[in-house]
């Protein structure tokens, strides 16, 4: 499987990521050569096998729905890029 | 002082022979010195280490020291620590100052330990020889030419460097015990769930793991000791006590049974490595364990299903740092989608990039059979491997990685072949089995990795194999050359 630069442009966009028009190129050899060693698995024979989505086939715990933790906004948002009166402030998305 | 292990700096400080304050300023004073020239730190934070010195100098005075109390270590900069920048070595996190600890940082702190500094890494974990960083390579100290391995590759080199006495390193596909194998420490890798992953900044969810790397068996199981356990932060943590580690290390080998995989020692294993690991089997031998051929049949499928799994967990969970809430965030953003878009285009270094294109490849539509569906099912042949194994044989022993420290820059350009390096460690995180890896015959003055491989929170009898070979040999006492 081989991929072509509007493909990997296609997927940038999937990933909202800008990617330098220089390297475009070297990305869509990078990306052939990881799907081409990710494609060995097609010689497996796996038609009777289940997926295996957790290492220990555990079942996700869960925990009752109580309030535990205090109200720390004002401590997370020390790292935030703009925050305005609490709140995270983005290019306007609606004229 | 810094070349005492855990247990023996305990000692010496409950003895009243040196003080945490004094063994701290040493550590801080080989960093000033000699961090330089490996750039092993992001962080150094000697002022807090002299205050929870003073803390741990009180805890022993009054008669309140555990293990770890006092002892100065280094933190994986993966690890979230309050009030000190958690760059996870990257770009996009060079400003982050995490407003809360993770469970494993917390867990530290409680035990009295000294965190003298962050450790520098791959970015976001994701590379083989530390050369992804933001900050620059770490330099191995056996060679300062080569790669100390990756991603807890400043880890490695601190500890193997004597710039602490032991560092924390988190393991996704072999990321402790790659690069403890080519800086000549001591890496365990527990099992899937046996330490809490609460603040540990996630690559992919249902591989990683943290994990003590030290310079002995001894000195893991003490770490691991602290580490380990249940945590409701962490909802696959497992609930399952943790035994007594160090009670276990001087236990008999007689009758223990080692697999020895014969797909571990294919051609493409450096000869020189081979002989070291071969070595290393026969003292086992002689310590009475009976060693038996076993096949794990479907090895050969461990690097590209974790090439399909890592990337597609990885394209989700970095999805988060898209500059809005914490982070790297883009100059002037025209729109929200440029905001996000060259946030994350500036933010991210090329191997990062790489892995969220491939995920996100992987996960799209029309894709998601072929690719993660199919890597998930050939995950359980690799892990139903390990469990026919281990129906007959204790512990599985081959080499931790194909070749000692290679050169730097030597193999940054092909993606590929850098993913190859992990062709021994990466079954086990896709089985979530734990394995530990610990120094044997070096070759040419570069440290070699014996990795041990057991059963579901076996890291006891892990703990146990190592510490009895390291009786027996001085392999993990050298120390490279201007580190003495």
């Amino acid at each position: 499987m081989s991929l072509d630069k509007s493909d990997v442009e296609k997927i940038a966009h999937l990933a909202r990521m800008a990617l330098d028009e220089s390297h475009i190129e070297a990305y869509v050899e990078d990306l052939g050569n990881i799907l081409n060693l990710v494609e060995q698995l097609e010689a497996a024979d796996t038609d009777a096998i289940e997926p295996m989505f957790h290492p220990l086939h555990m079942a996700q715990r869960l925990r009752g729905d109580e309030v535990t933790e205090s109200d720390c906004r004002g401590a997370n948002q020390v790292v935030a890029p703009k925050v305005e009166n609490g709140l995270y402030l983005v290019p306007k998305v609606i004229e | 002082m810094h070349s005492k292990s855990i247990a023996e700096l305990g000692a010496a400080m409950r003895a009243g022979e040196f003080t945490s304050v004094e063994l701290t300023r040493h550590f801080i004073d080989r960093i000033d010195r000699l961090n330089g020239e490996l750039n092993a730190l992001i962080t150094a934070t000697p002022e807090q280490a002299l205050a929870e010195a003073e803390a741990a100098d009180r805890a022993i005075q009054s008669g309140k020291a555990g293990p770890l109390t006092g002892i100065p270590l280094v933190q994986k900069d993966i690890f979230c620590t309050r009030g000190v920048k958690t760059s996870c070595g990257s770009r996009m996190l060079d400003n982050f100052v995490s407003p809360y600890d993770a469970t494993v940082v917390e867990r530290l702190k409680q035990a009295g330990a000294v965190s003298l500094g962050k450790a520098n890494m791959d970015e976001f974990a994701m590379g083989s020889s530390n050369e992804t960083s933001y900050y620059g390579p770490v330099r191995n100290p056996w060679d300062r030419g080569r790669v100390p391995g990756g991603s807890s590759g400043g880890s490695a080199a601190a500890v193997a460097a004597r710039l602490a006495a032991a560092a924390t390193g988190t393991d996704t596909g072999g990321s402790i015990r790659q690069p403890a194998a080519l800086c000549g420490i001591t890496g365990l890798k527990p099992t899937y769930g046996r330490v809490s992953r609460y603040g540990m900044i996630a690559f992919a969810s249902s591989l990683d793991q943290a994990g003590p790397m030290t310079r002995s068996a001894e000195d893991a199981a003490l770490m691991l000791q602290a580490m380990a356990g249940f945590d409701p932060k962490d909802s696959t943590c497992a609930d399952q006590a943790v035994p007594d580690y160090s009670a276990m290390l001087n236990d008999s080998l007689q009758g223990l049974k080692i697999g020895l995989p014969r797909e571990y020692f294919y051609e493409g294993l450096d000869s020189d490595v081979t002989a070291s690991i071969e070595e290393a089997i026969d003292l086992y031998k002689q310590l009475g364990a009976e060693v038996v051929e076993i096949s794990l049949p479907n090895s050969g499928l461990a690097v590209p299903t974790y090439y399909v799994v890592a990337p597609a967990e990885c394209s989700s969970n970095l999805s988060r740092f898209d500059g809005v809430r914490f982070g790297y965030r883009c100059d002037d953003p025209k729109d929200l989608e440029d905001l996000y878009k060259r946030t994350r285009g500036e933010g991210f270094g090329a191997e990062v990039k790489r892995r969220i294109l491939i995920g996100t490849y992987a996960l799209s539509a029309g894709y998601y059979d072929a690719y993660y569906l199919k890597a998930q099912k050939t995950r359980h042949l690799i892990s139903d491997d390990f469990k026919h194994a281990f129906e007959t044989v204790d512990v599985i022993m081959g080499p931790t990685a194909p070749t000692p420290a290679f050169a730097l820059g030597e193999k940054v350009d092909d993606p590929v072949t850098m993913y190859l390096n992990d062709i021994y460690t990466i079954a086990t995180n896709l089985a979530g089995l734990p394995g530990i890896s610990i120094p044997v015959r070096a070759v040419d003055g570069l440290p070699v990795g014996l990795q041990i491989i057991g059963n579901y929170f076996n890291e006891g009898k892990l703990l146990n194999a190592a510490h009895r070979y390291q009786s027996e040999t001085d392999w993990h006492r050298q120390i490279p050359e201007g580190f003495a």
